[in-house]
């Protein structure tokens, strides 16, 4: 197999600077960006992509195998401009960096399972309140402290659904450092063009290894700025559907006047308690990622120009999955693997564009099933085959590619 | 050359890490392979074991974990006895003889030792030995080039310390390279890992 081969199509069709469309993206800042090549471990990256970002406030109460991810942060804050902040909790780690997005700042946290369940409450709040800020949850074998020091999957339905109420989320899932820089920019970006939390969902095999990561220099970094008012505070509305559903930001202490609320809003940013403005905001919410769905989605897919069997795995999984695609492409199994980059929204025009053609899905993923069920549903009967595993260690590619040589014979 | 997968393990405060950074950061970083590494976190790593994996391929490296490692590089006793029935037959253990009895034996493997301790005592500090093993691993296999193995340990030591490191992986060098002609002390035979790394510069020749 040459290495063209491994080589992904980007299926969104487009680049990430021109998926902002309309947009006028900035280039990063210099004095925040690392540029050159590093041996850096995905946690590590994912900082600096934090960084070349723009992020310039994080809190968070350090969870293993998220730690190092903070860490960097707090040596490197203090040369960039940058605050950390070591909270006492999740709860309160979750809620910093909102209130630091209403500041004006670019806010993340990062955890792992547990904390991520006890920041599902602010979660909420952020899609409530719009605020855009990032997750980072390095994700461990669970339920509950289950295993700290060895990967897992199993918090992908979490991110779509853990907190309550009705919102849509974005999620991407990153599968070497590399991406955790490339990816993370890409979160933020999403999570200012949208003003909306964005899940980014590694696991433990990413965030510990230690792979090349290249870091390019600040002006080939495009930044999505966040959309601030050029309203004057008499005319300015914070919660105003603004044409495409993202209503304008302003920073708290400039003199315009905002409130912010958990409680069902009007345009004002004022509560009204009642179904035609529940049914208005919560629409636009919603309305605003799934309206937007084929800008968001973005998929890498491998060998799928004739596959029959397609393979589709996401983070570490994709990786161990695509080792199995080439091991059955040299038996003359023609099998292909689609790689959900952004995991929520979920790809689902793609996959329902391939249940036409394809033969056979094969999920692979580090739970017991998760993603399969969004799979399965959008391939409207086209056979579906799990291959799960419970956490602690990837797939063997031998496992993944046995069920290859069933599902096509 | 094919992917190489390998071992590295001693004590804690040996190390052992910073010698699986280096040769990684040298293999990826300027002689432009594909490099993974992954190092011990579990509750194993906290008491006195200590080890980071690594794989080098001329692709992309999909799967992050070692199956079966082609080169062992021991450091403590313990590292030795329980990483060394993971060595591939026909593969390379390189060893700190002075710490390690090679017991029990594996007369499918190549095993060679340094007295990486002692060098690095003689050098002024016990602390070098592990870029003494760096510069042993380049001598005997060429799995780096020597000029990427010293720009990255001039990249990856303290500041203050490169001399005293190059020194160390100078020595590992020079040794690993008188050895080279030597069959195997067990088998009596050539090591068989040409094969891993017969594109490299300093390719094994017996």
């Amino acid at each position: 197999m040459d290495s063209a081969a491994v080589q992904a199509h980007d299926a969104s069709g487009h680049d990430q600077a021109g998926r902002a469309g309309e947009f006028n993206l900035v280039s990063a800042n210099p004095k925040s960006v690392l540029t050159g090549a590093h041996f850096m471990d995905g946690d590590h990256a994912a900082c600096e992509g934090a960084l070349a970002a723009g992020a310039n406030f994080a809190a968070g109460y350090p969870i293993t195998p998220s730690t190092e991810v903070v860490e960097r942060f707090a040596a490197r804050a203090p040369l960039v401009g940058a605050t950390f902040l070591q909270m006492e909790d999740e709860l309160a780690s979750s809620i910093a960096i909102l209130g630091a997005a209403w500041g004006g700042a670019k806010s993340f946290t990062v955890t792992s399972g547990p904390g991520f369940s006890l920041m599902m409450e602010h979660i909420g709040l952020a899609a409530m309140t719009e605020t855009p800020c990032v997750f980072v949850n390095v994700q461990r074998g669970g339920p509950s402290t289950g295993l700290p020091t060895l990967p897992g999957q199993g918090d992908m339905m979490q991110a779509r659904w853990g907190s309550h109420g009705d919102y849509e989320i974005i999620a991407l899932s990153p599968n070497s450092p590399q991406e955790c820089f490339d990816l993370m920019i890409e979160a933020f970006n999403l999570s200012e063009r949208f003003r909306t939390p964005v899940m980014f969902m590694m696991d433990e095999s990413v965030g510990h290894m230690t792979e090349k990561v290249v870091i390019p220099p600040a002006d080939q970094i495009k930044i999505f700025p966040r959309r601030f008012t050029a309203l004057p505070p008499n005319e300015y509305l914070p919660f105003d559907a603004n044409g495409d559903g993202v209503p304008e930001m302003v920073k708290a202490g400039d003199g315009y006047r905002i409130h912010v609320t958990g409680l069902t809003h009007d345009e004002r940013g004022y509560p009204a308690l009642n179904w035609r403005s529940q049914q208005k905001l919560v629409s636009r919410l919603v309305g605003k990622i799934r309206g937007h769905a084929d800008e968001i989605t973005h998929c890498n897919e491998y060998l799928m120009e004739d596959a029959e069997v397609v393979l589709i795995a996401y983070g570490i999984t994709s990786r161990v999955a695509l080792a199995a695609v080439q091991k059955a492409r040299q038996e003359g199994i023609r099998a292909g693997l689609l790689r959900p980059v952004v995991v929520w929204p979920f790809p689902e025009k793609r996959i329902r564009e391939l249940a036409s053609k394809a033969k056979a899905f094969v999920v692979v993923e580090m739970n017991l099933g998760q993603m399969v069920n969004e799979v399965e549903r959008c391939a409207a009967g086209t056979k579906t085959v799990l291959i799960p595993h419970a956490g602690g260690n990837v797939h063997a590619p031998e496992e993944i590619l046995q069920v290859i040589r069933e599902v096509t014979q | 050359m094919e992917s190489v997968e390998i071992q590295i393990a001693g004590f804690g405060g040996q190390g052992v890490i910073l010698a699986g950074m280096v040769i990684g950061r040298a293999a990826t970083i300027y002689d432009t392979k594909h490099v993974t590494l992954t190092q011990s976190f579990g509750p194993e790593a906290r008491g006195s074991a200590c080890s980071v994996q690594l794989i080098v391929s001329p692709e992309p490296v999909l799967n992050p974990y070692l199956t079966h490692p082609h080169l062992l590089v021991a450091m403590s006793q313990e590292a030795y006895t329980r990483f060394v029935p993971d060595l591939r037959p026909g593969g390379l253990l390189l060893y700190e003889q002075d710490l390690i009895e090679l017991e029990p034996l594996r007369s499918d493997i190549t095993a060679r030792g340094i007295p990486a301790t002692r060098f690095a005592e003689e050098l002024g500090r016990k602390l070098v030995l592990n870029m003494v093993m760096v510069g042993f691993v380049t001598g005997q296999t060429g799995l780096i080039s020597p000029q990427a193995g010293r720009k990255s340990i001039a990249d990856s030591v303290p500041k203050g310390t490169e001399k005293l490191n190059t020194s160390a992986f100078e020595k590992g060098l020079e040794y690993g390279r008188s050895l080279k002609s030597k069959v195997s002390p067990l088998t009596g035979k050539p090591p068989d890992i040409g094969r891993f790394f017969e594109d490299t510069e300093d390719f094994v020749r017996s």
